[in-house]
């Protein structure tokens, strides 16, 4: 199989699996919420309301698309599918597994791109087109609540992406590499960076809750002032990508942190333990188990987190993120750097 | 500059404004509601049984040998939803009067109670019925086929009635 074909197949999974993963999101949202608040949550649709996204997706399908009169049509209609299209596009570099060495000695890589040299900063970049998404959908409905939404997107990103990049900027010095991989091999052998950067872990943590809009820094759609935000006047699928993307946002972002603080793949001895070799199908199938194990607990604790905090003032979200994080990340850079100069 | 710092949360330290000992708390405050015992009941499996005090729709007494009403009207004279309508009739039996058509628009009621307390003959109660649904304005008319329920059926709302009216 030629490698284009086999990385546009690679592709395919990845889209189809995020999306899914979105799709079960939803659920999961609904269900955890529902118990912390003394509910039982949705139950009725298929074995554990197990098929209630599907449902909801047939109901957002069959819904009437209304655009408002004065609406910019080109951009009402391109927002969704930038927001969409930019949650999915991280996932490219993202390495859920190292690699299967084929018998003629060729590594088959799992990720969609392996060994991209600037994989990281692939991701940030990728982050910071997500905010046009928004702007452009509050922007595009003429509508003020909407605009406001836009508006509080942007700054939010713009001062959070800041506290976001120092913070790893502090975790790549360790890794001495921006390649996904990399990262992930140098933390081999639970060396992860949470342990040296646990500062550093915290403030990418928070950032990342404000760069996927999840609460307490849902903002830019709180409902008692914006009514809903860049959202409101979406309908249908529109809306629908939204949602998804908001979910797939909060998949991607927990991907990037475990490869980034949590070792990725990495599983200190278990795999020497039951005797894995590295290449092999069966080392493969247990990275991906530890990989989205890993995932797994940091996309509870977004939905943890969002059902606990109520949403941050304005000023304090300004405050939180430029007079707190963005010192601590610098601070953190400078420690790190002195350490890795002095150390190394 | 003249910056004043009054307000508490002004005066917050360092950690305070980091918030995360607080968010710590509250974190595990949700982790430990998640098993706790669920609140909510399953309706049309689990229903719910209502105290004879309880004002669900309203309902004429079935005796063994007939309604009670007899049509007086007071019923549709004191309903401020004007949604009674009774037309009296002549019967043979003791009481002489006897209504021919009681019809509620259950569309109109708002269970007040207010038939109930006026009735001199204790013929129109309320029951527990709380899940009352129809498809259309016409079936929202109840007529006396199903607006007579078995004494019976009634006794816990009748008795409530004798203690505290
Ligand atoms: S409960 Fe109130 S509204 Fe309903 S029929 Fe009786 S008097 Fe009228
Ligand atoms: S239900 Fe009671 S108040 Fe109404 S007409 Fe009959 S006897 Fe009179």
């Amino acid at each position: 199989m030629s490698s284009l074909a086999f990385t546009l197949v690679k592709g395919a999974i990845a889209l189809n699996f995020a999306l899914v993963i979105a799709a079960a999101l939803v659920y999961l949202e609904r269900r955890i919420s529902a118990w912390m608040q003394y509910r039982i949550g949705p139950n009725r649709v298929g074995p554990f309301g197990l098929l209630q996204p599907l449902a909801d997706v047939l109901k957002l399908y069959t819904k009437e698309d209304i655009v408002p009169y004065n609406a910019n049509k080109t951009f009402h209609r391109l927002a969704p599918i930038i927001s969409i299209a930019v949650a999915l596009a991280m996932l490219c570099v993202i390495a859920p597994a190292s690699y299967v060495l084929l018998e003629d000695g060729t590594k088959l890589f799992i990720a969609v791109a392996p060994n991209v040299n600037v994989g990281f900063l692939l991701i940030l970049a990728l982050s910071s087109i997500g905010v046009y998404g928004i702007t452009l959908a509050g922007w595009s409905s003429n509508n003020k609540y909407s605009l406001l939404g836009g508006l509080r997107s942007s700054a939010q990103m713009i001062s959070y992406e800041l506290a976001m990049g120092l913070a790893a900027v502090a975790a790549v010095m360790l890794s001495g590499s921006l390649d996904m991989n990399h990262i992930i091999a140098s933390q081999a052998g639970g060396r992860w960076n949470i342990w040296f950067q646990p500062i550093g872990f915290i403030v990418f943590l928070v950032a990342s809750f404000a760069e996927t809009n999840r609460a307490p820094f849902d903002l830019p759609e709180a409902e008692p002032e914006l009514v809903g935000g860049y959202h409101t006047e979406f309908s249908g699928m529109k809306f629908g990508l939204f949602y998804l993307a908001e979910y797939a946002n909060m998949f991607t972002a927990s991907a990037v942190m475990t490869t980034l603080y949590l070792g990725g793949y990495d599983m200190p001895f278990l795999p020497q333990l039951l005797g894995l070799q590295e290449g092999t199908v069966a080392r493969v199938l247990f990275e991906l188990a530890v990989f989205f194990g890993k995932v797994s607990v940091l996309l509870f604790f977004f939905i943890w987190v969002r059902w606990t905090l109520p949403r941050f003032r304005y000023d304090q979200l300004m405050n939180l993120g430029w007079r707190v994080l963005l010192p601590l990340g610098l601070a953190n850079i400078i420690v790190t750097g002195a350490i890795v100069f002095f150390v190394r | 500059m003249n910056v004043t710092t009054n307000t508490r949360a002004e005066r917050m330290s360092f950690w305070e404004k980091l918030y995360l000992p607080e968010i710590a708390k509250g974190l595990a405050l949700t982790f430990k509601t998640m098993f706790k015992p669920k609140m909510t009941r399953q309706y049309p499996e689990e229903r719910w049984e209502p105290l004879g005090s309880y004002r669900g729709r309203p309902v004429l007494v079935l005796e063994e040998d007939g309604e009670r009403c007899v049509a007086c009207g007071l019923c549709s004279r004191v309903c401020p939803a004007l949604a009674i309508e009774v037309q009296a009739a002549e019967t043979a039996r003791d009481k002489e009067r006897y209504p021919a058509k009681f019809e509620i628009n259950m569309l109109r009621c708002i269970y007040c109670g207010l038939c109930e307390e006026v009735c001199p003959e204790e013929a129109i109660v309320m029951s527990k019925d709380y899940d009352i649904v129809f498809h259309s304005q016409e079936e929202a008319i109840f007529g006396k086929d199903k607006l007579l329920v078995p004494i019976a059926r009634l006794q816990e709302r009748l008795e409530f009635l004798r203690q505290y009216k």
